[in-house]
């Protein structure tokens, strides 16, 4: 990417402070943010994570997902189906990686690929993320130098905070605007 | 957007005198100023990340030129369009010649006050285009046939009631035998409705809450998501968006993101923060084929350079709304254009002109709260002042307050002749209203006494009793 600084452009030198654990931090903020979390210590414990979740909210093993490679070796048990697609209406649960997360405020960084199709991350009414603890970021700035070593940035780069909301009828904050009502992150320590 | 901001003070009186505008300021003034403050108070570093906002904000105007070229050029190699609007009716033509390019039929929207500013959708909808707002509060409004009354709540002015009600009207699909009643019923049947929408829309608008220069991109903040399914699920993404939006680097639009979330809403991010940048990339699998952004200038370049300059920081948080007692008062929509509130008072006159919207900078108190809690420090009342003398320079202000501003200028520059007038008034009134001790009524006077009582003065001024004094009292 270019640098399309010019003289006198003023640097980044205050950052709000993220003292200690970045994993504890994250897993702090986004709950407030109300996205509900289940932390698991491997990736073959992740089937047991989503179905406990979506068991709970009696919803189908019906997965619409990116294309993760860490999904292709987990041996998902029967009755799972995970369609590696764009979502559509009537698509209840998507199920997609991150490319980051961001400690200071809870967030989850998707990204717009041939791999993980934008749709999942705003269609569906469930949106299950499985993020790595290896993935927490400090700072939001911590995500630019990810992208600008990468190949730069995507089409779509999102942070989400929480499931959708609106408080447009008399202030009260409603979840389950037009985005995703649910918002569940499996953290798997790797 | 029509303006009707030279009926300022018909329609105040009207907002004073409206129970449910009332009842639904009460609740929204305190909420979003808690809000706010809880946000800030979580943050030590709010105040300096404020002056660094600052800054960035200044950076970038004194390079305007420079950024947006830059910006031009980073979308353009990722394959997006960038259109040039001196004028809203330039800007409202780009964006229905794409439209028009693109065969489209049905279009939705994500909230923009730009597009608001350069009457978008009215000029969509007489080229024939279906135009859905997507966001609630816009759908509310655009149901209700109304302007938003509030730059980051459009419909704060709607009870529940009120919304239940156009739902009801609207919605007759939908067999029900009474009005929805309860906040979550209706914001389920907008998700329902809506959804349907947003799948078979042949273009999507949104605005812009910053562009970045360093890499094209364009950012998008919501809380509903319904701006990511906007620029997400049509083939054609048109972004309106002022010019003054653009920011050099990722870096700077990361501090105004950590100032506006907070200031806005009391969110320290909201549910969805986006950086489009581009169309859809050669193995994507989703997203739209084309992007265009459409940057209005619409008197913004006019303002640099001058005094006004400092207007172009505004990140439209809502701040200065939320802190105002007059808007508090009477709501967004007496002020009669877009923009609501001090940084209405200020714009709405620079962008159409102060002899359109003479009484807006007199709705102040004077009393700073706006500035204060402005996390880019633009002195709004220092720009209220200078409008008001502006007003009074060019002879906008009318004679019925021109005449007394006048003498009393006269007076102020000569200091025996004020103490004579002085001496005489406060002597007769003094005398005058010695029973009462107030007076009701004051010839000249009647509209600012029709609302209160004007103690009587004591007989004697200040001045003469302190010269008293000093004669009987010499030490």
């Amino acid at each position: 990417m270019p640098s399309e600084s010019i003289g006198g452009a003023p640097g980044t030198a205050v950052r709000p402070a993220v003292d200690g654990d970045c994993v504890a931090h994250f897993t702090r903020r986004i709950t407030a943010a109300g996205a509900s979390l289940v932390r698991t210590e491997s990736f073959a414990t992740i089937p047991e994570a989503v179905r406990a979740f979506l068991d709970e909210l009696g919803f189908s093993y019906n997965l619409v997902c990116s294309g993760e490679r860490a999904f292709d070796t987990i041996a998902w048990p029967a009755g799972f189906t995970l369609a590696l697609r764009t979502a559509a209406d009537g698509d209840h649960s998507s199920l997609t990686g991150v490319v980051a997360a961001v400690a200071e405020t809870g967030s989850l960084v998707v990204a717009a690929a041939h791999h993980s199709p934008n749709t999942l991350h705003f269609l569906p009414e469930n949106h299950i993320a499985v993020v790595r603890t290896s993935q927490v970021l400090r700072h939001l700035e911590d995500v630019w130098r990810l992208m600008r070593e990468h190949s730069g940035m995507p089409r779509a780069l999102t942070f989400i905070t929480g499931p959708s909301r609106t408080a447009d009828v008399e202030q009260t904050i409603q979840i389950g605007a037009h985005g995703p009502r649910r918002l569940h992150v499996v953290l798997v320590d790797a | 957007m029509n303006t009707t901001a030279h009926g300022f003070k018909e329609r105040s009186v009207k907002a004073l005198q409206n129970t449910t505008l009332q009842e639904a300021l009460a609740r929204a003034y305190g909420g979003f100023v808690h809000k706010r403050q809880a946000a800030i108070d979580a943050l030590p570093e709010f105040d300096a990340l404020c002056e660094q906002a600052r800054r960035i904000k200044d950076h970038a105007l004194d390079h305007l030129d420079h950024y947006l070229e830059g910006f031009e050029a980073a979308l353009t190699a990722e394959g997006g369009k960038v259109h040039w609007a001196r004028t809203p009716e330039e800007a409202c033509q780009q964006v229905v010649a794409i439209c028009r390019a693109h065969q489209a039929r049905r279009i939705t929207k994500g909230k923009s006050m730009v597009g608001e500013e350069i009457a978008l959708n009215e000029a969509l909808e007489a080229n024939g285009f279906e135009v859905v707002e997507t966001d609630l509060g816009e759908y509310i409004i655009q149901l209700a046939k109304e302007p938003p009354s509030h730059i980051i709540a459009p419909a704060v002015h709607k009870t529940r009631g009120e919304i239940a009600q156009l739902f009801h009207t609207f919605h007759q699909r939908i067999e029900r035998s009474q009005p929805l009643a309860e906040v979550p019923d209706i914001v389920e049947e907008s998700r329902q409705v809506l959804r349907s929408v947003f799948l078979s829309a042949d273009v999507g608008i949104t605005g812009a809450n910053f562009l970045v220069a360093e890499t094209g991109s364009v950012v998008l903040v919501t809380n509903e998501g319904n701006g990511d399914l906007v620029s997400t699920l049509p083939p054609v993404h048109i972004v309106v968006s002022s010019i003054e939006k653009v920011v050099p680097t990722l870096e700077d639009v990361t501090t105004l993101l950590r100032v506006l979330g907070r200031s806005a809403t009391g969110q320290a991010m909201t549910a969805y923060t986006s950086l489009l940048t581009g169309p859809r990339r050669a193995d994507d699998r989703d997203g739209p084929s084309a992007m265009h952004v459409v940057l209005v200038d619409n008197g913004r370049s006019a303002m640099l350079g001058t005094a006004f300059r400092d207007m172009l920081r505004c990140i439209r948080c809502g701040a200065c709304l939320n802190h105002c007692p007059v808007y508090g008062a009477i709501g967004g929509h007496a002020y009669g254009w877009v923009y609501p509130g001090p940084m209405g008072a200020i714009l709405t006159p620079r962008i159409l002109g102060l002899r359109a919207a003479p009484d807006l900078p007199q709705a102040c108190t004077l009393n700073g709260r706006c500035q204060d809690v402005c996390p880019v420090h633009i002195p709004l009342p220092a720009l209220l002042r200078k409008l008001r003398m502006e007003a009074f320079t060019q002879r906008i202000t009318p004679p019925r307050a021109r005449f007394p501003l006048a003498l009393w200028a006269l007076l102020a520059k000569h200091p025996r002749l004020y103490h004579g007038v002085m001496t005489l008034a406060a002597g007769l009134l003094g005398r005058l209203g010695q029973r009462r001790g107030r007076f009701r009524t004051l010839p000249f006077a009647r509209g600012w006494t029709e609302g209160r009582a004007l103690p009587t003065p004591a007989v004697q001024t200040f001045q003469s009793c302190w010269k008293h004094r000093r004669r009987s009292d010499p030490s």
